[in-house]
Parts: C-alpha cells; structure tokens; sequence
C-alpha cells in the first residue's frame, strides 16, 4: 500500500470546515443557549412593561460596539484562515492577533458596563430583567473568555508555521467555535438591548 | 502512514469578499442601533428579527465556512439560527396580544 493511495487530493464535494468532535459541541453550545434565550423572551411576553422599562437602563450603546468589535474579530480570524490557506501561516500570525485584540476589547468595554450597572444596584435579584441580563451577558462572557484563550493558541501555532492547505483542522476548529460566539452575541444584543 | 486531505483553495473565500461581508454586518449593527432608540412595536422587531437573522446566515454559512459544507450541518445551523429568531417572535408577538 502506497502513501499515493491514502492521499486524497483536492476535494471538492461537501467538507465540514474543522473537527466533527468541534462541531457536535458548538452544537450543544448553541441548544443551551438556544434555551436561554426562548426562556428570557417568554418570560417577558408575561412581564412586558417591567421588562421595557429596565432595559431602558442598559447600556445600547456599549452592546452595540460590542457587537461591532465581535464582528470585526470574526473577519480578522477569517483573514488569518484564509492566509494559512494561501501557505503564509507566519503572514497570517497578525490577523490572529488583531481578532484576539478585538475579543479583549468586547471584555474591556463589558467590564466597564457592568462595573456601572452594578454600581446602580444591579443584581442578580434586584429585578427578574436584571437576572436575565446578567446571567445571559455573563454566561457569554464566560466563552469570549475561552474563546480568547483557542485564539491565542492558534496565534502561536501560525506563528510556529504550523498551518497549511495540507494541515487545517485544528485552525478551523478553534475559528468556528469563535464564530460561534460571535453568532451568539448576534442573537443576544437584539434580544435583550434592542427589542421592546 | 498519513491520511491527509488539502483543503481546497477558496474554500474560505477571498479577503476582498471578507471585506465585503464585513461591511454588510457593520451597517447592519448600526441600522439595529439606530432602530432601538425607536419606540419599538411588532413591525420594527420583525426587521431587527430580520437583521439579526441574515447577519447570523453571514456568520455561518460564510465565516464559518458551511456554504461548503454536507447539507445536514447547514440545516441543523441554519435550523437553529430561523427556530431561534421564530421564538423570541413568537414569544414578542404573545407579550403584545392581549
């Protein structure tokens, strides 16, 4: 048995970008969120005026800056896949950077939210919304964090040179599950800073 | 003995078409943005529904790479993304009829 047989060249049918394992647990991570959010939206349908007047006080404008430096985090992750696709993993290095930048940022500017919340006597018991909104944000909070971290090792491992076209998945693994966030955030801002 | 498969070129697309979709989402945020200093009501969260729907299909069919991927994977996201937004609608719609 030759290595020629066991290599499989450029395929071009369906390909799932990254590990199943990864992608069975963003699935489960976005059921329970999908949870989450059902939860939220249905208890306010029974609490509208209460829920409208507390979301008054939220910070839009900080949730939708939020949502931008997610965003842009997002695109500068998919410039470092697309760069070590291209065979420049030591080229792509600073996209990488640039997103995990903009995930600190996302942190920075949460903090800075919270930190005037709760100096405004928000609390996890001080309103049914306000339980809502910190544990939703919080529970997020949580996987930029992680999130950051994947980034971070994968900004090691394009500086090393490690991704190419012939070696992928590791590298797309860690970018969807940064998406992942993202794609949640997409959801969450709406949801619980927008809509009324 | 390796069992490697090159991932195929483009299949991330290209940094121009990055930039573009990049745009779209950030004037998509900043017209959600603007939308919520409204008085709000079921037309304005339908569109902000709407918004949110087609910046999440960016996300994941694009960024994520799922336009290329088996149809299963793009049903159980694309499923996601439409039962979620149909149930924060679903759930708005019941908190305004009486």
């Amino acid at each position: 048995m030759t290595s020629h047989a066991l290599t499989v060249p450029n395929s071009t049918g369906p390909r799932l970008a990254g590990d199943l394992a990864i992608w069975f647990f963003i699935m489960a991570e976005l059921l329970a969120f999908a949870v989450f959010f059902a939860a939220y939206a249905f208890t306010r349908a029974a609490h509208v005026e209460e829920f409208n007047l507390a979301q008054q006080a939220l910070n839009r404008n900080a949730g939708a800056i939020n949502t931008l430096l997610l965003l842009t985090g997002s695109a500068f992750v998919v410039r470092a896949v697309q760069g070590a696709l291209a065979g420049e993993s030591r080229r792509a290095a600073p996209w990488m950077l640039a997103a995990i930048a903009s995930g600190v940022a996302f942190l920075v500017v949460k903090m800075v939210e919270y930190s005037a919340a709760f100096d405004h006597g928000v609390s996890l018991s001080s309103s049914t919304f306000d339980m809502f909104y910190l544990s939703l944000t919080f529970f997020h909070f949580m996987h930029v964090i992680l999130g950051l971290v994947i980034l971070g090792a994968l900004w090691l491992g394009l500086r090393a040179g490690r991704y190419g076209p012939h070696n992928m998945n590791g590298l797309e693994s860690g970018a969807a599950y940064w998406h992942m966030v993202d794609l949640l955030w997409l959801i969450l801002f709406p949801l619980v800073y927008v809509i009324h | 003995m390796s069992f490697t498969e090159n991932v195929a070129a483009g299949s991330h697309g290209t940094p121009a078409g990055t930039f573009r979709l990049w745009l779209v989402l950030i004037v998509a945020t900043i017209l959600t943005w603007q939308l919520g200093e409204s008085r709000g009501g079921g037309l304005l969260t339908a569109i902000i529904l709407g918004i949110a729907m087609i910046k999440g299909a960016v996300i994941a069919f694009d960024f994520m790479a799922l336009r290329h991927a088996p149809l299963l994977w793009r049903c159980l996201l694309g499923g996601w993304l439409v039962l979620v937004c149909s149930l924060i609608g679903l759930a708005y719609w019941k908190g305004i009829t009486p």
